[in-house]
């Protein structure tokens, strides 16, 4: 199927005007503040669930970002971090403090395995870096 | 009895054979800087075998005829210069306590740049040019200058200027502790790093002459001499301590911060390894 739009959108007006009758455009007002007040009824109901959900959550990203940091900080013992382990933990630390803590705990758990891939790499070629040398 | 004595001297063979591999197990793995840098230069020469030896300082200009043209019409108006007269500036201009940094170095500072880095028996560690230089200007009460940007990089220009020509000329003392820092630096040239895997050696011993995106890999062996570089794409000139932490950053690892303990071992190493290739910088990269 084509995608390339063959009509323009009803009511459009190559002059830049409405085609609509004052009394249509009256109508569809109506209709639109009555929409925008159930919008906002819901919008208000899912922000009280989310915020009892975040309660939970919270805790869990703190644990999580926790956790990663602790890794993140060995890792940097043994002089050997990533900067997108760095990214990760800002972006977490992002998306906690808009309230998205689901993504919040996504981006810590990121960047705990990113750390934690760093630490590996880092004991791993404490004996590995002599197969490279030129003998 | 008899059987006894063969099976008592058979385990006395072994043993002694076991206690003989022991002492050369370990001489295989202490450093060796002398047998290093020979198969550090044959490597690179059996692998470019038509190149010269003191090409190599050239980096990628060495690895294309094509390359090597542009390197000489370059080097007409070469892009450096601007750095090498500020350099000269900077270097004659006496401190607010009325030296200068001829003061702090040997033969006034002029025709050194192959002597550095050198290994300070008195500190223990290595000292780099860069280092030295901030130290002589904090030694006169002048505020350390950063070790990537222009003002270091314009000393260090002037003053490999001044040595051009001069083969690398590092030395290793007899002391455990610069044969450590040699094995230090040695070690992290090799060691993998970053979420990329890679190590310095990924690059510039198993791939120079390769591109990697639009840019041609310079050879190890060499790389060093003709620091520090204009690089057109950073539209300026930088440091050692800037080519350190910018391929750390490049394979998305952490840089450590410039002049750390590391990064001092790796130049002690490069440098030493191409010991012998004369001293070309400043220079200019793609």
């Amino acid at each position: 199927m084509s995608m390339i739009r063959k009509s323009m959108p009803l009511g459009h007006d190559p002059m830049g005007r409405n085609r609509f009758s004052e009394k249509l455009i009256l109508k569809n007002r109506k209709s639109m503040i009555r929409a925008s007040t159930l919008s906002l009824v819901l919008a208000l109901l899912i922000a009280g669930a989310t915020s009892v959900l975040a309660a939970g959550s919270e805790a869990d990203f703190k644990a999580a970002y926790a956790a990663a940091e602790a890794a993140n900080k060995e890792a940097g013992a043994l002089r050997n971090q990533w900067t997108v382990t760095a990214a990760a933990l800002a972006d977490a630390k992002k998306a906690a403090d808009k309230g998205n803590f689901d993504q919040a705990i996504a981006s810590a758990k990121e960047a705990e395995a990113l750390a934690k891939a760093s630490i590996y790499q880092a004991t791993s070629e404490k004996t590995l870096w002599k197969e490279l040398e030129i003998r | 009895m008899r059987t006894a004595t063969y099976f008592a001297s058979a385990a006395l063979a072994l043993a002694a054979l076991a206690f003989g591999a022991v002492p050369s197990a370990v001489a295989a793995d202490t450093p060796n800087p002398p047998t290093d840098a020979k198969a550090f230069r044959d490597f690179f020469t059996q692998k470019f075998p038509t190149l010269k030896l003191e090409d190599f300082v050239n980096g990628p200009y060495s690895m294309n005829e094509d390359m090597h043209r542009q390197w000489e019409e370059k080097e007409q108006f070469p892009p450096y210069e601007f750095s090498v007269d500020m350099g000269k500036e900077m270097f004659s201009k006496p401190f607010k306590n009325g030296k200068s940094y001829a003061d702090c170095f040997p033969n006034q500072g002029i025709g050194i740049r192959q002597n550095y880095p050198y290994f300070d028996d008195k500190e223990g560690k290595v000292v780099t040019l860069e280092l030295a230089l901030n130290r002589c200007r904090e030694a006169n009460g002048e505020a350390p200058f950063s070790y990537v940007k222009d003002e270091m990089a314009a000393l260090t220009a002037y003053m490999a200027f001044t040595s051009r020509g001069k083969p690398f000329d590092i030395k290793i003392p007899n002391d455990p502790r610069a044969l450590e820092a040699y094995q230090n630096g040695k070690r992290y040239f090799y060691t993998r790093s970053g979420q990329l895997n890679f190590s310095c050696a990924t690059c510039h011993v198993q791939s120079p002459g390769q591109r990697i995106r639009a840019e041609v890999l310079a050879p190890a062996l060499g790389i060093l001499n003709a620091m520090p570089i204009y690089r057109s794409e950073w539209s300026g000139m930088g440091t050692i301590s800037r080519r350190f932490t910018t391929c750390n950053s490049q394979i998305r690892g952490v840089p450590l911060n410039p002049q750390d303990d590391e990064y001092r071992d790796l130049e002690y190493y490069l440098s030493y390894v191409s010991n012998g290739l004369p001293i070309s910088g400043p220079g200019a990269r793609p």
